[in-house]
Formats: structure tokens, sequence, C-alpha cells
């Protein structure tokens, strides 16, 4: 099997706290591969060392065959690896449109089609794109994070718990958008406490613990599983 | 009385427009940041001094300060690169307090280079006083005046119609997310660093020939320009220039209406004023809405 994303005995810590232990993981292409795990298990601390942005202390990280562990983030976001953060971080000053504007940095063309095709698959975004980013909704602003990171035409998309604080109606739409993504061929990372809607639409799935990979398989295996439903499902 | 007026608020607004280059200064670094440049009026210095010193070794004065602004945007650059970005995990405090041994650096290698004298510029349109209504002014500052709002524009059009300027606001609200589309936040610091330098530098070379510039030049108007930036709001460009603006008119008609000795006292006083009673400054935000 081809793999886009391979991470390889992966450390990374906080000052002396160690956040992630020797963990591995695959995604290959036009997957959807969820993590799931509670709360502090490293989900977070795992999706900013593939972006970049916490290094890692440890370990490789490959993309599409060759080693990115030393590039910047902006390099990686130019080779594709785009990701939309934990708590949407939209940059609230700035309106709708400069927002999906700057997802597109680091593209020279494209632009105009990229915010059409944003504008057509969250109407609502196109009704305020003049207004502040900080002024919409925390639905909206999940909606524009998705789309301004979809601005750089991502070949592996990290998504960190986008249903986070999200009600039911909304947390469906984004997974329709999710969902709909994955039917178009994007690769994706998904992070998710909300375990039962990520591992129904998974492919493949890694159950994440205090920093380690405690578990992986296809995403309904792993819904079967008893110590996943017990743990993550409220079973 | 009217023409007394018309006086003084013309040359408080000449020193104002300086002020508010300063400022802008100020905030832009400060808004990418979180740090308060201490060696900002050292950019001012630089501006005049090298101006000065390039002019007398025979340069046009359309060369010498081309060239001033650039050594001091090098200066700016090597500051942010070798004094703040290795220390960028270092608390803000610890940064600010690197600026400041910065600026005294940089004017002690300004004695020794230059010198500790006075220097003056020729007025760059002559020195034939303008009158409009009774009050005279002279033609540097209209210098002043004019080439301070092209820098006002050029960085309105900047922030508000170009990506990169679009990527600087980004990178100033929100660090993680600006790393995450692809922005090299590193860079846009030292672009923050660059173009503060600019306006700082720029400033010092237009108000030579009006203040007279020296080695310790900037001590005084950075200080004054940082007075501004609070006084408008520490993170506010609208801010900065209004702060500078306010600053430099009240300075002129306190000198002139109260008395001279304590023109450099009334900019702490309007501060402490401002600070009391609209805490976040004159166009600042309220408090609570910044983090
Ligand atoms: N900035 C930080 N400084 C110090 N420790 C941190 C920091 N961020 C996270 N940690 C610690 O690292 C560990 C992993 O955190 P992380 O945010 O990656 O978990 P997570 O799985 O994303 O959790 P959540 O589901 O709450 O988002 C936790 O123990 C957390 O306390
Ligand atoms: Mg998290």
């Amino acid at each position: 099997m081809s793999r886009l994303l391979e991470v390889e005995g992966l450390a990374a810590q906080y000052g002396r706290v160690a956040a992630l232990h020797d963990v591995s993981l695959a995604v290959a292409p036009g997957q959807l591969v969820a993590l799931v795990g509670s709360n502090g298990a490293g989900k977070t601390t795992l999706l900013r060392a593939i972006s970049g942005v916490r290094p890692a202390s440890a370990g490789r990280i490959a993309f599409d065959g060759s080693d990115i562990t030393g590039l910047t983030p902006a390099r990686r976001v130019r080779l594709g690896i785009v990701q939309v953060p934990e708590g949407r971080q939209v940059f609230a000053p700035l309106s709708v449109e400069d927002n999906l504007i700057l997802g597109g940095y680091t593209r020279r063309a494209g632009i105009e089609e990229g915010i059409a095709r944003a504008f057509r698959m969250f109407p609502v975004l196109a009704e305020k794109r003049r207004l502040p980013a900080g002024a919409l909704s925390g639905g909206q602003q999940q909606m524009l994070a998705l789309a301004r990171a979809l601005m750089a035409a991502p070949r592996l998309l990290l998504l960190d718990e986008p249903s986070m604080g999200l009600a039911p109606l909304l947390t469906a739409e984004i997974f329709a958008a999710i969902a709909a993504l994955k039917r178009a061929g994007t690769t994706i990372l998904l992070v998710e406490q909300n375990a039962t809607q990520a591992l129904r639409v998974a492919d493949y799935a890694y159950v994440m613990e205090t920093g380690r990979i405690v578990l992986e398989g296809p995403g309904a295996e792993l819904a079967r599983n008893e110590k996943v439903k017990a743990a993550y499902l409220g079973m | 009385m009217l023409s007394t007026i018309l006086q003084f608020l013309f040359s408080g607004l000449t020193v104002g427009a300086i002020y508010a280059l300063v400022a802008l200064g100020f905030t832009l670094i400060y808004n990418a940041s979180h740090v308060i440049n201490f060696a900002q009026g050292e950019f001012v210095m630089i501006g005049g001094m090298a101006t000065v010193y390039l002019v007398d070794a025979g340069a046009p004065i359309w060369v010498a300060a081309p060239a001033a602004i650039l050594l001091a945007v090098a200066v700016g650059v090597a500051l942010e690169r070798l004094a703040i970005a290795p220390a960028r995990d270092a608390s803000v405090v610890a940064l600010i307090v690197i600026t400041i041994g910065a600026s005294i650096f940089l004017r002690g290698v300004a004695q020794v280079v230059w010198d500790r004298n006075f220097h003056t510029l020729a007025p760059f349109s002559g020195d034939e006083p303008i009158r409009v209504m009774g009050a005279s002014f002279l033609p540097q500052s209209l210098w002043v005046l004019g080439v301070s709002l092209l820098a006002v524009l050029a960085l309105a059009w900047f922030f508000g119609r170009t990506v990169l300027g679009k990527a600087v606001l980004a990178t100033a609200n929100n660090r993680l997310a600006a790393q995450l589309v692809g922005i090299e936040t590193r860079a846009v610091m030292t672009l923050c660093f660059a173009l503060s330098a600019f306006l700082g530098a720029m400033g010092g070379v237009l108000v030579t020939p009006i203040t007279l510039t020296s080695y310790d030049a900037g001590v005084m108007l950075g200080l004054k320009g940082f007075c501004a930036a609070i006084l408008g709001g520490m993170g506010s460009g609208v801010g900065a220039i209004v702060g500078g603006l306010v600053l430099g008119v009240a300075e002129a008609m306190g000198a002139g209406f109260v008395s001279s000795a304590y023109k450099d006292a009334l900019a702490f006083v309007l501060i402490l004023l401002v600070l009391c009673f609209r805490p976040s400054g004159l166009v600042g935000a309220r408090a609570s809405e910044r983090v």
C-alpha cells in the first residue's frame, strides 16, 4: 500500500513534559483516517507536529515518500499539508473574504475560483463575505476555517475536532462537508472526540491514550471493539 | 490671536507628523510581536545623521536621504535577525530589554562613527517663509506633512489592498493560524522591523532641517513617539497618527501659551490624563476586547 503520510516513532514535548511517545501512523491516498482519544491524549500535538508548528524531538515524518521532518510549516503547506486547527483560529478582525484569500496564500492562481467554490459549499459565507470573521457564529467560523484550508488545495487535510462546541445540526453539516471532500478524493486525517461519528466515516482509525497509539484498525472494526465502545462510544 | 493659534497649530502638526511616524513604527512592531521597540528613536537618528554625513561628503540630498533610510532599514533588519529572532522564545519583557540595549549600543556606535555635535540639513525647498492669514511657516513643514501623508496612504494601501499586507495583519492577529496557511511568520517579523525603521528614518530626514539632529536625537523623539502610540491606543494604526498629531499640537500650544519650559513634561501629563479617562487610548479598542 502506498502512503501519502507516514509518521514513524514520533516524539514531542512541552518543556520537559512528553506529550507524544513513539507514535507511528500512516495515511494512504484518498483515505479518511480518524484519530480518536480522550482529552489531553496528544491528538492536537500530533497534528501540530505533522504541520511543523510543534517541533518533533524524535522520529520521522514523510510525505509522499520524502522526509519533511525538518521543513518549516510554510514549506509543508506548499507541499499540500493543510490543517484546520482546533478552535477554528480564524483571523477575527479580517473579513471573511480576506480569510479565504489568506487561505490561498501559498498559491498564485485559482484564488477567484477557490473563493467561488467556498461560497458554493457554504452559501452563508457568501452573505457575510465583508464582515469580520470574528462576527460569525461558532458554526460559521468552523465553516470558514474549513473553507480557508481548502483554498490551499490540500493533498492531505488535517482536521482537529471540527465538531467541537457545535450544535448537532451544524455538526451534521460539517460531517456532510467532510464526506463530500472524501468522495472528491481528498485525503483526510480527522481528529475527533466525537468517536461515534468519526469511526462511522473513517476507512481506518487510530486510538490514542496519553501520547501513545494504543489501538488501530479499520473504522468499522474499531467501532465494534468492546474497549473502544466502553471508553469512547459511551456504550 | 487667530494667526498666533494658526502658527502654533501648524508647527504642532509638523512635529506631530514626525511623532506619528515614530508611533506607527512602534505600532507595527508591537502588533507583530508584542515587543515595544525602544530602539525606534535610533532609526530616526540614523536617518538624520547619515543624511547629514552623506551630504557633507558631497552627495546630493536625493541620493543621501534614500541611502540613509536604506542604512536604517538594514540596521532594523539586523536588529531583528541578530537580537530579536534568536531570543524568540524569551519573554516579551526580555525582548524589550534587548531593544533598550540595542538603542544604547546604536547611540554608542553613532558617537564613535560620527560625532557628538548637533547638525542640520539645508531645507529641501529653501527657507523663504510662506504666509497664510498672518501666520508664517517654512516650506520644510510642507515637506514633512506631505511626505508623512504619502507614507500613511501607502501603508493604508499596503494593509488594505495587498495580500502581503493582509498576511502581516494575519500574523499579528493569530500567529499559529498564519503559520498554518503558509505565511512565513519569521519573514513577516523581519518585514515589520524593516518597515518601522523605514518610517522612523524618513521622519528623521524630514525633520532635521527644522529641529537639528545629533547622536542622541532619537532618545526624545523615540519617547515622544512612544507617548503618541500610548495616547492613541497601543496597537492601533489610526491611533498612532491621531496620538502623534494631538501630542504635537498640544506641545506647541502649551509652549506658546504657557511656557516652553514644560513642553516635554506636557506629553507625560497628557498620557496620565488619557490613561485615567480612556485606559485604552484615544482610538484604541476597549481594554476588554484586547487579549
Ligand atoms: N502549550 C502547552 N504547554 C504545556 N503542555 C501542553 C500544552 N499543550 C498541550 N499540553 C499537554 O500535552 C498533552 C497533550 O495535549 P493535546 O492538546 O495534544 O491533547 P488533545 O488530545 O488534543 O486533547 P483535547 O482532546 O483536549 O484537544 C496534554 O497532557 C496537555 O496537557
Ligand atoms: Mg486537541
